[in-house]
């Protein structure tokens, strides 16, 4: 077979080769840092209240929201950071104030809060966070539950300096 | 089988079909954390439903008692109440969490079922145009046009309510969907539609 001439055959396959190829993620950028920045998921600020006090838990708690927060590059954990959680619980829906929290990172870049039961609501048990104190640039996420029935979920940030 | 008892048996498995899975998500465990406006809006979104399976069975006539004239009008009804639901629903769900229903409506949503929803709303109120246009259209644009909008609502309207996780059982959900998709099947195949989409022979 020549390339000289390429017939509808050729075409065909050549460009189907590459849409594989883009498509699997065989390509990727080059990356000057390691860790990649986690991104803002759609939907992610949805219901957000900007300010949510820190607390020792979210109402009588029962459900585990846990994660680390990384920076962007090397990758260090990044202690001391303030990450902010809200979703739709057996105590509250999303927008009430009682449904919102907020803890701090760790020495090891490590969160948890302890908060009432996630259960489905907008058709999906899922969970909200935000990080928005400003050293690094915001970023919302809102994690979906495997099952309905999970008593924890878990998110994890990178982020990058603002 | 005595025609009396076939429309017995009929009547009583349509009744169970409709009322079934509204009682099922009457009874959601979900509701207790919910507030009213949000479980009239599911409940709406659960009726529209129940209403895709008796649309095509009052527009194909195979409800037994009922003349194709009297079904046909009855048709007109629950295609209002349809409208009404579908506008309760979002109104409802828009009033429960507004920035989730923004994201819905502009197809930004992290959900693929709120956009098959929002695809359904838009379909539902234009096959209400169009009834509502009939007598300005000829009985085949009509035809034509009612029947490519409603295959469209109850398509994605099925999409929308299996991928959701809510109030309605799963048994009752899938049942209920499959009994809507194979009316409305039913009914297009024996109006015989798809000869309207052949190009007429000069």
């Amino acid at each position: 077979m020549t390339f000289d001439h390429p017939n509808r055959r050729t075409v065909l396959a050549g460009a189907g080769a590459m849409i594989l190829t883009a498509a699997n993620g065989l390509i990727v950028p080059a990356r000057a840092q390691g860790v990649a920045p986690t991104p803002s998921m759609r939907g992610g600020a949805n219901n957000y209240r900007p300010g949510a006090p820190i607390v020792e838990s979210i109402g009588g708690g029962g459900f585990l929201m846990t994660g680390t927060v990384r920076r962007a590059g090397d990758g260090a954990p990044l202690p001391n950071q303030r990450i902010q959680i809200w979703a739709h619980t057996t105590e509250g829906h999303e927008r009430d104030p009682q449904s919102h929290g907020a803890t701090l990172t760790d020495a090891n870049g490590q969160f948890q809060m302890d908060m009432p039961q996630i259960v489905p609501a907008f058709g999906q048990a899922h969970g909200h966070l935000a990080y928005d104190s400003g050293d690094f640039q915001t970023v919302f996420l809102r994690p979906v539950m495997a099952s309905a029935r999970d008593t924890s979920l878990q998110a994890d940030f990178v982020l990058q300096p603002a | 089988m005595t025609p009396r008892i076939k429309s017995a048996l009929l009547w009583g498995g349509l009744a169970a079909a409709l009322g079934g899975p509204v009682a099922v998500a009457a009874t959601s465990p979900l509701l207790e954390w919910r507030q009213p406006v949000y479980i009239a809006a599911g409940l709406a979104g659960v009726i529209g439903l129940s209403c895709l399976l008796l649309q095509p069975l009052l527009a194909g006539g195979l409800l037994p008692g009922l003349g194709m004239r009297r079904s046909r009008y009855v048709h007109r009804f629950i295609g209002v109440g349809l409208l009404v639901a579908v506008l309760v629903h979002v109104g409802g769900l828009w009033i429960t969490s507004p920035p989730d229903v923004v994201d819905a409506l502009t197809f930004t949503s992290a959900t693929s079922f709120s956009a098959w929803g929002v695809i359904a709303m838009w379909a539902t109120f234009a096959a209400a145009l169009v009834a509502a246009l009939r007598p300005r259209l000829s009985p085949r644009r009509f035809r034509l046009g009612h029947s490519a909008l409603v295959a469209v609502v109850v398509l994605t309207t099925v999409v929308h309510a299996a991928l959701i996780d809510g109030t309605m059982g799963t048994v009752s959900k899938w049942m209920l969907c499959a009994l809507a998709l194979a009316a409305t099947a039913k009914v297009l195949a024996d109006l015989r539609v798809w000869r309207l989409f052949m190009r007429r022979r000069a």
